[in-house]
């Protein structure tokens, strides 16, 4: 039996900025996870995978991550997405500096 | 020190106004992402985990007051008003935006500084001995060849699609603080019947797969030096490995063919260059030599440095770590902590910068250098002028006295920073640092080097730290493994992986355990770690670090470093 798919957003950096940069389900870019949307069927995934990367202007190195649904909305499986989503951890200066981005 | 000529300028000015147009070009879209990477590789420009990187070289580390206020001055400007120092003594801004990165370079290079071969598979930003010039226990300066070597190989049409990036170290001492074995080519000055040449080493290198550099030629005459370089470079670039990056560092080289066939190879190659060069590059060396020039010293009396030695504990403590031996009478190299308690280990505030560089200009003869250790070090200052200079930087958080003392770590930027990192390394080493400065024990602890990395790339050196911590990804957490009694000198060694890794709660108790042991172990306060180590080997440091080993239980296997 497969596996139960993991929920998924897309990412990616913006090609001005280099910011975090999540998918909506209309087609926008948010810097801010609870914004993406959250892609629950793997064959959606790879549809919207290619979405991002036809937008060769707007944005760098798009890509799908886990993700967990929380009580408000998507949350970061790995690690990495997490420091990603927020920020360094060394002190607060990206994307933790404006706190409702968080 | 050498100032750019017009050639320098030139070439500079068109590299800049080429990346401009390339930018514009990605910008409205002619360009892809895949066409521009290389190009912003090639002028230090990275992406990483939450913005653009700009990578700046700073040649053998050495910048004058001028330069550093630029580099505050760019920071203030186009970032967030700080720059992180690497370990390879190149500068990294870590929030350009894409279109102000022009801007950033020719405001580089208004100063004589530039982005180039800071990144890609080409011949990196040579690096030298942080003390050179100034180092008591100095043969010769090695700045003037490393600057020749920084000619010979910028945009060397050759050497511009290597198989894989390739370093270059040189230290004019015979104490090695440029880390020379643990480069892919290390250059050691040296003298032989009265003449002036170099002990060549290739084949050292960090990363997955760390190798000790190995003595190719004992003895290379002063002239021959960009020849048999050159040489070495078309030995690796036809026989190295592009089958598999991981494989491509001529370290591979060295190692899968043996030092014995490169030697010849290489001995074949340099018969065939030499007679090319013609003596212009020796020409220039000289020229290069004289911009060098030692500067005038003065003869002043030191009792102000007496006085606030004899009176003054702080300036006595801080004169004691971060002052070493110069080479003329009555001065000092002043070594500037970049590494405050808690703090990120080489980032520097653009009012800091803006310190160090008036200090420098006031105090230290207009010369700043930049060490792989991530501290700043004003060279030449006269012992007099020590106590103003610590009193100014104590009032800019910059007169922590912890030089080659368990906090002064190494650290990479990590997965706060690093697309390529798999755990975190710098909050490690703020916690560290912040626990030893609690237990008051820093002191007398005394030298302890501490290196950590957030991948197995080994940008944080851990190999060859007397502790070194590595940070994997173990099932989707951060994991920290240990390595013993590496060592950077000239008796550089790879350290020992002590057992299985610690969790990020877990590390910093593990150090505290491993450190405890060493003040157990130690047979009186002047045995250092390293000694100590080197005396009782890994397993009583082993017994410290895994306690439960004594009560028998199932552990969890090791990690390999290969499997993140």
């Amino acid at each position: 039996m497969p596996s139960p798919f993991t929920p998924k957003i897309v990412t990616a950096s913006d090609l001005l900025d280099g910011d975090v940069i999540y998918q909506t389900e209309d087609d926008r870019w948010s810097r801010n996870l609870t914004d993406a949307e959250v892609i629950t069927d793997e064959a959606h995934s790879q549809i919207r995978l290619l979405d991002a990367e036809r937008q060769n202007i707007a944005l760098v190195g798009a890509y799908l991550a886990d993700v967990n649904i929380g009580a408000n909305g998507p949350e970061p499986v790995h690690f990495r997405e997490d420091f990603r989503r927020t920020g360094p951890s060394n002190y607060s200066h990206g994307k933790q500096e404006g706190a409702s981005n968080v | 020190m050498y100032k750019y000529n017009e050639f320098d300028t030139a070439f500079l000015n068109e590299r800049n106004a080429q990346f401009r147009a390339q930018v514009e070009r990605r910008i409205d879209g002619s360009l892809t992402e895949d066409e521009f990477k290389p190009l912003r590789l090639m002028n230090g420009l990275y992406l990483q985990l939450h913005a653009y990187m700009l990578r700046v070289a700073i040649p053998y580390g050495t910048l004058n007051s001028a330069q550093m206020r630029a580099l505050a001055e760019i920071s203030e400007k186009w970032d967030k008003g700080y720059g992180h120092f690497t370990t390879r003594q190149n500068i990294q801004y870590n929030w350009p935006k894409l279109r102000d990165v022009p801007d950033m370079l020719d405001a580089l290079a208004k100063v004589g500084l530039h982005a180039i071969q800071t990144s890609g598979n080409t011949i990196r930003n040579v690096t030298a001995d942080h003390f050179a010039g100034a180092a008591a226990d100095e043969i010769a300066d090695p700045r003037p060849v490393a600057e020749l070597v920084r000619q010979w190989s910028t945009d060397h049409p050759d050497f511009q699609f290597l198989g894989r990036k390739f370093k270059i170290a040189v230290t004019g001492s015979s104490s090695d603080r440029a880390v020379i074995k643990a480069h892919d080519i290390g250059l050691r000055i040296a003298e032989r019947d009265g003449k002036a040449g170099f002990e060549v080493i290739v084949g050292g290198g960090l990363g997955r797969t760390p190798m000790i550099g190995k003595t190719i030629r004992d003895f290379l005459p002063k002239p021959d030096l960009l020849p048999y370089l050159e040489a070495v470079l078309n030995v690796y670039n036809l026989l190295g490995r592009r089958d598999n990056k991981y494989k491509a560092r001529i370290k591979i080289t060295v190692h899968e063919n043996g030092i014995d066939k490169i030697r010849s190879l290489v001995e074949e190659q340099f018969l065939l260059i030499r007679p090319t060069f013609s003596g212009v590059d020796q020409d220039m060396l000289r020229d290069i030599e004289t911009a060098f020039a030692a500067p005038t010293w003065q003869q002043k009396p030191l009792t102000a440095y007496e006085d606030a030695y004899r009176v003054d504990p702080v300036f006595r403590s801080w004169a004691d770590t971060n002052l070493s031996a110069h080479n003329a009478d009555g001065y000092a190299i002043v070594t500037i902590s970049l590494k405050a308690h808690g703090a990120t280990p080489g980032d520097a505030t653009a009012d800091q910068m803006r310190l160090m560089a008036d200090l420098a200009e006031r105090y230290g003869h207009n010369e700043l250098r930049i060490s792989h250790e991530q501290n700043v070090i004003l060279p030449h200052v006269h012992k007099s002028d020590l106590p103003l200079i610590h009193a100014e930087l104590q009032r800019a958080d910059l007169g922590t006295a912890n030089i080659g003392l368990i906090s002064d770590i190494i650290a990479c930027p990590g997965m706060d920073y690093c697309a390529l990192a798999t755990a975190r390394s710098i909050p490690v080493a703020q916690e560290i640092a912040t626990r030893f400065d609690e237990l008051k024990l820093e002191h007398d602890i005394g030298a302890l080097k501490i290196k950590i990395s957030g991948c197995i790339n080994a940008c944080g050196h851990h190999h060859i730290a007397h502790i070194g911590i590595l940070g994997l990804d173990r099932a989707g957490v951060e994991n920290y493994q240990i390595t013993l009694g590496g060592d950077a000198t000239m008796t550089a060694a790879i350290g020992q992986r002590a057992g299985p890794g610690f969790s990020a709660d877990d590390i910093v108790p593990a150090i505290e355990r491993l450190v405890y042991a060493y003040l157990d172990l130690r047979t009186d306060p002047s045995e250092e770690f390293l000694q100590t180590y080197g005396r009782l080997g890994l397993a009583p440091f082993k017994s410290a670090l895994y306690p439960e080993v004594q009560a028998p239980k199932v552990r969890a296997p090791e990690v390999s470093a290969n499997a993140a």
